[in-house]
């Protein structure tokens, strides 16, 4: 056993948090294996990063210095692979990021390492790891292993984990990785469009519209119950993707989260795990959907199994009356 | 100048649904199937860059690794104009895991020698978000994942392209050629394919390969070949919501009445 390595996030100058959610899934597994847990801080600067990362579950941060500041798949390939050469670790944690989609696919080909992305759940069960992870739109687990591996690399769900915290003193060593050679020029950044006023993330009650809509023709109509009712609308990836709606109210992990939200009604939206992030923390959540088994009623306080369209009539209909 | 798009036929399940004897996938009795909705934007960024290149200069080649089944993914990119496919297919590849994919996809690059690979950022019915940039890694070739805009002159030396991230953010970059890289949902507005399109696609070539044509041995592909196996697949139990019955108008009610209880 050769101990727990985690590799840190960070974008524009900026600490990822859900670094410290993957250091909650490492002491879950420590609790079973007793191992050691390490952060990797791979930065020009990674002394700026230490502080973040030294909470009470981790014995040592490692540090990789690069040449450039933003994310370059080539160059926290390169370090991550190196630091799993001179470690050996048994387990490597990364959040399931956009970053990490982009560069531990290539770690886990390049090393043969064992690999599963988007993991929530993690255990060892008699000496094997086994990860957790779901299929078909959430309504199935499944249990992967990895027999004969002696490291496997996991990227972790976020929201699965609640963050580490406390803090520690762990020991800080520096690691040279020679031959980093950053591939990808970084041409700058493109922040989101202008919300022209819609504040999803302000909203205290919010009626989301999905792919369940069907047509954009029929859009009109939930933007007048929307109105009716005093919620702000919202709606999931596609409809936005399709220019329906904007992508100011856009509700999930690419587009807002619903931060002040008591209230959210979700219309033919099937609860992909993107588009829970942004809600499923709502406490009043109303789900309204044709497909009993949609993931979207196992986060949602009340459901309705039926149509969209005959429930937006009636409650457009008694709302007017009142 | 070649394009090379793997396109993956993904399941999602029927209504109700059972699980499979060995408990590691569904009855796939109970799925239904059709190409991963990723790669629809793949295939249109594809064509888009061969339509604007003018004719004779790019072509755009479809593969996917699966059983005789999956052909009917192929058509369908040939007829919004795809030039030809391959599938890859024997008994071995049964129980291969994205890695094993990947190294298969790796091979065909080989063969094929494409400048550009777009692969869908994810498949809808596992979410993965691996193959592409297994791949990539595979190869050794520059990569971008989740890519929502994309710049390319063919014969160009390097690629100008967005990578969506969390919250919309999206960084712009660029890297030399050749490239793999993942396609984002919404990065264009995928065509329907026309009635011509559907006509010519049947006498467009699909290739058929093994794994040993590719120079693959049996330890390469299947459960030999992968990073990863599934142990069970199961329904879990979960809390579910207080399900509101009744007529719709029942529903519609009491709906608003909850409103107003929260709402104060
Ligand atoms: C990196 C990344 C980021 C992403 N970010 C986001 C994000 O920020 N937000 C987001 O939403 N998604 C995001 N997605 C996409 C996400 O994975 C799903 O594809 C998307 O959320 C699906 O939207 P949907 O539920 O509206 O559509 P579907 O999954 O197609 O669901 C439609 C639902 O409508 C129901 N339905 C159909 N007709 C009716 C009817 N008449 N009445 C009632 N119900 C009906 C169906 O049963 C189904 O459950 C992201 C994906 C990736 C890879
Ligand atoms: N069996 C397959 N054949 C061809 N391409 C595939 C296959 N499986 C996955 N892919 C590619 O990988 C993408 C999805 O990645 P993943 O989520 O890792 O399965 C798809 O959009 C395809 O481009």
């Amino acid at each position: 056993m050769a101990g727990i390595l985690i590799i840190a996030e960070h974008r524009q100058g900026q600490f990822r948090p859900v670094t410290l959610e993957a250091v909650a899934a490492a002491e879950k597994l420590q609790a079973s294996s007793g191992e050691s847990i390490a952060v990797a801080v791979i930065a020009p600067q990674p002394a700026v990063f230490v502080p973040w990362v030294s909470v009470s579950a981790v014995d040592e941060v490692v540090t990789v210095t690069t040449p450039n500041a933003e994310f370059d798949p080539d160059v926290t390939g390169t370090a991550v692979k190196a630091l799993i050469a001179a470690r050996k670790p048994s387990v490597v944690l990364m959040p399931h990021s956009v970053d990490s989609f982009g560069v531990a696919p290539a770690i886990a080909a390049e090393l043969g390492v064992g690999f599963a992305t988007d993991v929530f759940d993690l255990r060892y069960d008699g000496g094997e790891l086994v990860a957790t992870r779901a299929a078909y739109k959430e309504k199935v687990f499944v249990e992967i292993d990895f027999p004969g591996k002696e490291t496997v690399l996991l990227t972790i769900r976020s929201n699965a984990f609640k963050p580490a915290g406390g803090t520690g003193q762990p020991a800080v060593t520096e690691i040279s990785v020679p031959g980093i050679e950053p591939r990808t020029e970084h041409l700058g950044w493109q922040e989101p469009p202008a919300s022209g006023g819609i504040d999803i993330p302000g909203a205290e009650f919010i009626m989301s519209v999905g792919r369940g809509v069907g047509d954009e023709a029929n859009i009109e109509q939930f933007v007048e119950l929307a109105e009716a009712l005093g919620a702000t609308l919202g709606c999931s990836r596609p409809i936005a993707d399709n220019g329906w709606l904007p992508k100011a109210r856009q509700v999930g992990q690419s587009g807002k989260l619903a931060a002040n939200c008591k209230l959210y009604i979700a219309m033919g939206i099937s609860g992909a795990v993107q588009h829970q992030w942004g809600m499923k923390h709502v406490e009043n959540i109303i789900a309204v959907n044709k497909d009993a088994d949609a993931s979207i009623f196992t986060v949602a306080k009340y459901g309705v199994v039926g149509d969209m369209f005959e429930i937006a009539e009636e409650l457009k209909a008694q709302a007017g009356g009142n | 100048m070649k394009i090379l798009v793997p396109v993956k036929r993904t399941a999602s399940l029927d209504d109700e649904f059972e699980m499979r004897d060995d408990g590691r996938d569904v009855d796939a009795d109970f799925c239904e199937y059709d190409i991963n909705e990723f790669d629809e934007f793949s295939v249109e960024e594809a064509i888009k860059i061969k339509e604007a290149a003018g004719e004779g200069t790019v072509e755009v080649v479809v593969m996917t690794v699966g059983p005789e089944d999956a052909d009917e993914v192929l058509r369908k990119c040939l007829a919004k104009g795809a030039d030809r496919g391959i599938r890859v297919w024997d008994d071995a590849l049964e129980g291969s895991d994205q890695m094993a994919i990947a190294r298969i996809i790796a091979k065909v690059v080989e063969r094929e020698q494409p400048e550009l690979v777009l692969t869908g950022a994810q498949s809808s019915d596992h979410g993965f978000a691996q193959t592409g940039i297994a791949l990539a890694g595979i190869l050794g070739w520059p990569h971008g994942a989740v890519v929502s805009f994309l710049e390319y002159t063919p014969g160009a030396p390097s690629l100008a392209f967005r990578r969506e991230l969390e919250g919309g953010l999206e960084q712009k970059a660029s890297i030399p050629m050749p490239a793999v890289l993942t396609i984002q949902l919404g990065i264009n507005r995928p065509r329907y394919a026309s009635l011509r399109g559907i006509r010519q696609a049947n006498s467009k070539p699909v290739d058929e390969l093994s794994h040993t044509d590719l120079g693959l041995t049996d330890d390469q592909v299947g459960e030999a070949g992968s990073l990863s196996r599934i142990r069970r697949m199961y329904v879990p139990e979960r809390g579910r919501s207080e399900m509101i019955q009744g007529t719709p108008a029942q529903q519609a009610s009491r709906i608003l009445q909850i409103i107003k209880d929260v709402r104060g």
